[in-house]
Parts: structure tokens; C-alpha cells; sequence
């Protein structure tokens, strides 16, 4: 990829994703706030731990995905 | 005794008053990482909720607010990873097309959108920051805990990236 390559998609990109306008947040969040703090730690859904089980099952068996996964990570 | 320290023992007060200090700005950050309003909101509470947590580790000497900012980065990183399929590119986000670029056709706009949304978090974090936002990369940097050429470096695999997505949809940067 050239300098000119480069900069074509990155004014490509800006043509289209344009930057966020903040227009700060739409009220107190402190309310909000109190209640998560009342719930406490999330915990982890079994089906979570699960699937991370599975992932690393395949990891061991296929472990030619593991720079793959490592990508995406 | 100063707020921070007071934060530091953990004085739900001083939590109070750093909360609604800092809530708008944290809320800013993390919604120009997501794009995506209601997501920034419950990232700004959960990005609270660990610092409130963690308030034994802080150090009151080192400013609030870059650390807060560090934890919503993670955050906003690992929300972007989850939803990286169905992350909506909320309309105020997208560029109105203005007259004189009548020629970026529908479809090459979805070519980008798709191509952006295919990113990897970690290359779409940078990319959106640095090249969106036109954030400094010593900025970046700082939230994201690393060094400034590792975002430079991944500022230049995100165009990378973008740019073999644009090839593979038939559009040709």
C-alpha cells in the first residue's frame, strides 16, 4: 500500500463515518449508578464458561486456529 | 482532606462528587469509541462501577481522570469485540452526503460501512480515534495503555485492513 493508496482510504473512510456528535448525556446518570452498585458483581452465566470451555477444546485440537483467534483478539 | 484521598479510603461521597464530575466526560470518550449512545451510558456506569471498586488501588497522587479513562477504554474495547457483528453505526454517525458528493454512490458507502465494521476491535479503536475523530496519537495512547508507535502501528493496519475489505467488495481506493 503507497502513501496515495493510504490516504485515499482514509478520506474514504472520513466520507463516510463522520466524527460523533457529543451533545452530552441526557440526564444524571447517579441514579443509575446507585442501583448497580446495589446488584453487585455480575456474575458469569454458566453458558459462558461453557463456551469459553469449548473454544479452548478446539484450541487444543486445532491449534493452527490459534493465530487466527490471536488476530481477532 | 482532599477528594481523591477521601475516594481512595472509600468515601461514597467523594465517589459522589467524582462521579458527577467526570460522568459527562467519560460518557464523551467512550461514545466516540462505540458510536452507539445507550451502549456509552451503561459503559460509563459499568467503567464507575470498577473504579468505585478498585478505589483502594488508586493512587491520589496520579489525576482521576486518565485513569478513568483507561478502565472505560478497556471497557468500550471489549464491547466492541462482543458486539463487533451487529454494531450499529448509529445514523447522527454516518456523513450526510452533501451535494458535492453525490458521486460516493450508495453503494460504496456500504462498501466502507462494511468494511469498517469488519475491523478488528483493536484496529477500529485506533482507526476511529486517530482517523474519525482526529484524535493525538500520544492521546490514544495514554487511554489505551500502550505505547504511541504501537498505535501508529495499528493505526496503519487499520487502513491496511480497511483498504483489503474495500478490494474484496469490488472497490478499488
Amino acid at each position: 500500500m503507497n502513501e496515495h493508496e493510504r490516504e485515499r482510504t482514509i478520506e474514504l473512510l472520513k466520507g463516510v463515518i463522520r466524527p460523533v456528535e457529543d451533545g452530552g448525556l441526557s440526564g444524571d446518570l447517579w441514579p443509575r449508578m446507585l442501583r448497580r452498585m446495589e446488584e453487585g458483581p455480575m456474575r458469569v452465566p454458566w453458558f459462558d464458561w461453557a463456551l469459553a470451555g469449548l473454544v479452548v477444546v478446539l484450541l487444543l485440537l486445532f491449534p493452527g486456529l490459534i493465530p487466527r483467534v490471536l488476530y481477532h483478539l | 482532606m482532599e477528594l481523591l484521598e477521601r475516594f481512595a479510603r472509600g468515601d461514597l461521597e467523594a465517589f459522589e462528587a467524582l462521579f458527577r464530575q467526570f460522568q459527562g466526560e467519560v460518557y464523551g470518550w467512550v461514545l466516540r469509541m462505540v458510536r452507539d449512545r445507550g451502549a456509552a451510558e451503561d459503559l460509563t456506569i459499568e467503567t464507575f462501577w470498577r473504579i468505585y471498586r478498585a478505589h483502594a488501588r488508586f493512587d491520589p497522587s496520579r489525576g482521576f481522570g486518565p485513569w478513568a479513562r483507561r478502565i472505560a477504554s478497556n471497557l468500550a474495547v471489549d464491547h466492541l469485540k462482543r458486539a463487533r457483528s451487529e454494531l450499529p453505526l448509529v445514523e447522527d454517525c454516518l456523513a450526510a452526503e452533501p451535494p458535492s458528493d453525490a458521486a460516493l454512490r450508495r453503494e460504496l458507502r456500504d462498501g466502507i460501512e462494511l468494511a469498517f465494521r469488519s475491523l478488528p476491535a483493536k484496529l477500529k479503536v485506533v482507526a476511529v480515534l486517530g482517523l474519525v475523530e482526529e484524535r493525538s496519537q500520544e492521546e490514544i495512547a495514554e487511554a489505551l495503555g500502550m505505547s504511541v508507535g504501537a498505535v501508529k502501528s495499528r493505526m496503519f493496519r487499520a487502513v491496511r485492513a480497511l483498504r483489503r475489505s474495500l478490494v474484496r467488495v469490488g472497490i478499488e481506493p
